[in-house]
C-alpha cells in the first residue's frame, strides 16, 4: 500500500514538477516577447508616417501639424546634442567622485557617501524638471548664459539670446541624471581591480594619481565605458526633466541658449494634442527612431559591462 | 636635484587632482541637498491636511487638493504590481532554478535591454495596444505599461536573491524526496525573500514617481477615480501639469505635491535600504 502511494506521489511530483517549470519558462519568454512586441506594435501604428515620409523623416528639419509635414532631424540632433553635453558634464565629475569614493574616502565616509549619490538617482524625474524650471534654469539664464554670451558671444555655441530654457539646462539637468549611474558602475569597476594592480605601479615610484591613472583606470576601463554608454542611454531616452527645461523649440541651431527638442521631449509635448494617423504615426515612429538608438546604446552598454563582470569572476 | 624638482611637481599635482576628486563629490552630494531643500521648503508652506483630502478645484479657482491624484497613484501602483509580481517572479525563478546557460543568458539579456527601454516608449507602446483599440485612456493602459517598467526590475532582483540562498539547502530538501515545485516555493523562495522583498518595494519607489508613460495613458482626471477603463489622475502627472501652467497657485501645488512624492519615493528607498542593511550585518 505504502509503496503505491509513494509511486503515484513521485509521478504527481514529476509532472508539478514539470508544470511548474514550464510556467515559469512561460513567463520567462513573455517578458521576452514584450520587446518584440514594442516593436512590432510601434512599428504597426508608425507605418503611415513611414509609408509617407520613408527616409526623409530621419533628414527632414520641417515639422509642420497642419500640413502634414512631419521630419525628424531636429529631434534627432536636440536628442544627441542634449546627452552630448549632459556626458561631457557627467563623464568627469562621475569619475572624480567614484575614484573617491573608492580610493581615497575614509571609511566612514565612503557608505554614506555612496548612500546620498544613490538617492539622487532615486528623485523621480519630474521632481529634478520642476526644481530645473523652477530653480536652475533662473540660474543659468543670469549669470551663466549672459557671462558666457558678453565673453564668448563671438562663438556660436555662445551666441543668441540667453532665454534659460534651452540645449544648455536639457545638458545640465541630463548630467545630474546620469552621475548617479556613471559613479555607482564606474565605482564597482575600480573597486574590482586587483592591489597587486596598485602595489606595483606605487613601487615604481609612482605618485597616487598617477596610480589611479596610469595602473587603475586603463585596468577596468571597459567598465567605465560601460558605465558612461550606459549613462548614455539613460540620458538619450530621458523625457520629464529635459521636457521642462528645453523650451520646446524646434530648430537645429548651433547655439546652446537656443530652445530645442528632443525626441522623448517632442513626443511627450505632442501626443495628447495629436489628430490624424499620419501626425500621430509620425510621433509614435519618432518613439521607434529613440527605441531604436537606445537598444543600441544599451546592447554596447551590456556587452562592455559583462565583460569586466566575467573578468573579474575569473580573476576572483 | 632637477629629478627631485619633478618628484615634487608630479606630488603636486596629484594632491591637486585628488582634491578635485573630493570636490567632484561634494558637488554632487550639493545638487541633491539643493533639489531637496528646495522640494521641502517650497511643499511645506503649502502643504495643509486640505491638500490631502481635498479634490482639486477648476481652473480659476484658489485651492483644492489632490486627494484624488494621491489615490490615483495607489491604484496604478498596486495595479501595476498585480501585472508585474507574478511574471516578473516567475522569470526571476526560471532564472535562477530552471534555466540552463544559455537560455539564462538569453532572458537575462532581454530582461537588461527591457529595463533599458526608455519609460516613455512604454507609454507609447501602452497606448498603440490598449487606448487606441479601446478608444479611450484608461487606468488599465497606465498600469500595464508603469507593469512593463516593474517586471525586468524584479526578475533581476529576484534572481539575484535566489542565488544567494546556499544550495545545501536544496539538495537538503531533494534529500527529503521533496519535489523541485514544493522546495522552490517552500524552501528557496522564503530562504529569499527579504531580498526578493526589497528588489519589489525599489521598483515600486521606480514605478510611483514615473510620469511619462501616464501622460497618454492615465491621462489625468477631473473627476476623481471612476474605474479601470476611465482615465485617472496621478500625483507625478499633476506635479508635470500644474508646474507648467501659468497660475502661480497651481504651481506652489505642485511643489507641494513633489513634497509628497519625495516622501514617498525616498522613505521607501532608505527604509528598504535600512532593513536590508541590518540584515547584512
Amino acid at each position: 500500500m505504502t509503496v503505491k502511494s509513494n509511486t503515484a506521489s513521485t509521478v504527481w511530483a514529476r509532472v508539478g514538477d514539470k508544470i511548474f517549470s514550464r510556467l515559469t519558462l512561460f513567463f520567462s519568454v513573455l517578458m521576452a516577447a514584450i520587446l518584440i512586441a514594442l516593436l512590432i506594435a510601434l512599428g504597426i501604428d508608425a507605418w503611415p508616417a513611414i509609408q509617407k515620409f520613408g527616409l526623409s523623416f530621419i533628414t527632414s528639419i520641417e515639422w509642420d501639424p497642419v500640413n502634414e509635414v512631419f521630419g525628424a532631424l531636429p529631434a534627432i540632433y536636440g536628442t544627441l546634442l542634449s546627452s552630448l553635453i549632459g556626458l561631457i558634464i557627467a563623464v568627469p565629475i562621475s569619475l572624480g567622485s567614484a575614484i573617491f569614493l573608492s580610493e581615497l574616502a575614509p571609511d566612514w565616509m565612503r557608505r554614506p557617501c555612496s548612500f546620498l549619490i544613490e538617492m539622487l538617482a532615486a528623485i523621480p524625474s519630474v521632481i529634478i524638471g520642476l526644481w530645473g524650471l523652477y530653480v536652475m534654469v533662473p540660474f543659468i539664464r543670469n549669470p551663466i548664459e549672459i557671462w558666457l554670451g558678453s565673453n564668448l558671444g563671438f562663438l556660436p555655441l555662445f551666441s543668441g539670446p540667453p532665454f534659460g530654457v534651452g540645449f544648455l539646462s536639457a545638458g545640465i539637468i541630463l548630467a545630474i541624471m546620469v552621475i548617479p549611474i556613471i559613479t555607482a558602475i564606474s565605482r564597482e569597476a575600480i573597486v574590482a581591480v586587483p592591489v597587486t594592480q596598485r602595489e606595483a605601479m606605487l613601487a615604481l615610484g609612482a605618485t597616487r594619481w598617477e596610480m589611479i591613472t596610469r595602473a587603475v583606470l586603463p585596468y577596468c576601463r571597459s567598465g567605465l565605458m560601460g558605465g558612461v554608454i550606459l549613462g548614455l542611454g539613460r540620458a538619450l531616452g530621458e523625457t520629464m526633466a529635459v521636457t521642462m527645461v528645453i523650451g520646446n523649440g524646434y530648430v537645429l541651431s548651433p547655439s546652446l541658449f537656443s530652445p530645442g527638442a528632443t525626441i522623448a521631449s517632442k513626443v511627450a509635448s505632442e501626443f495628447n494634442e495629436a489628430s490624424g494617423d499620419l501626425y500621430i504615426g509620425s510621433l509614435i515612429e519618432l518613439a521607434l527612431v529613440l527605441f531604436a538608438i537606445t537598444l543600441l546604446v544599451n546592447i554596447i552598454a551590456r556587452l562592455l559591462v559583462w565583460r569586466t563582470v566575467s573578468v573579474r569572476g575569473t580573476g576572483e | 636635484m632637477n629629478e627631485l624638482s619633478g618628484y615634487f611637481r608630479r606630488k603636486q599635482f596629484s594632491r591637486l587632482m585628488l582634491v578635485l576628486c573630493g570636490i567632484a563629490t561634494a558637488v554632487v552630494i550639493l545638487v541633491l541637498i539643493f533639489i531637496l531643500g528646495y522640494t521641502l521648503v517650497n511643499g511645506i508652506s503649502y502643504l495643509s491636511l486640505d491638500f490631502i483630502t481635498q479634490p482639486s478645484k477648476p481652473v480659476g479657482e484658489v485651492g483644492g487638493g489632490m486627494r484624488d491624484d494621491i489615490y490615483g497613484t495607489f491604484i496604478l501602483v498596486g495595479l501595476a504590481s498585480i501585472i508585474a509580481l507574478p511574471v516578473g517572479l516567475m522569470a526571476g525563478i526560471f532564472l535562477a532554478e530552471f534555466a540552463g546557460p544559455k537560455a539564462a543568458s538569453a532572458i537575462r539579456f532581454a530582461a537588461d535591454i527591457l529595463a533599458g527601454v526608455p519609460s516613455i516608449i512604454v507609454g507609447v507602446f501602452a497606448y498603440a495596444i490598449l487606448v487606441r483599440p479601446m478608444h479611450t485612456y484608461s487606468a488599465l493602459s497606465a498600469g500595464v505599461a508603469l507593469a512593463i517598467i516593474m517586471i525586468p526590475v524584479v526578475a533581476r532582483t529576484a534572481e539575484e536573491s535566489l542565488r544567494l540562498v546556499p544550495n545545501s539547502q536544496r539538495e537538503a530538501a531533494l534529500a527529503l524526496g521533496i519535489s523541485r515545485w514544493r522546495i522552490t516555493l517552500g524552501v528557496i523562495v522564503p530562504g529569499a525573500v527579504t531580498g526578493i522583498v526589497t528588489g519589489i518595494m525599489l521598483a515600486v519607489a521606480r514605478i510611483a514617481g514615473e510620469t511619462a508613460p501616464l501622460i497618454f495613458t492615465a491621462l489625468g482626471s477631473a473627476f476623481g477615480v471612476q474605474g479601470l477603463a476611465e482615465p485617472i489622475g496621478a500625483l507625478p502627472l499633476q506635479i508635470y501639469r500644474y508646474a507648467l501652467s501659468p497660475y502661480s497657485d497651481w504651481q506652489q501645488q505642485a511643489w507641494a505635491a513633489a513634497f509628497l512624492l519625495i516622501i514617498l519615493v525616498l522613505g521607501i528607498n532608505i527604509s528598504v535600504r535600512l532593513v536590508s542593511s541590518r540584515r547584512q550585518k
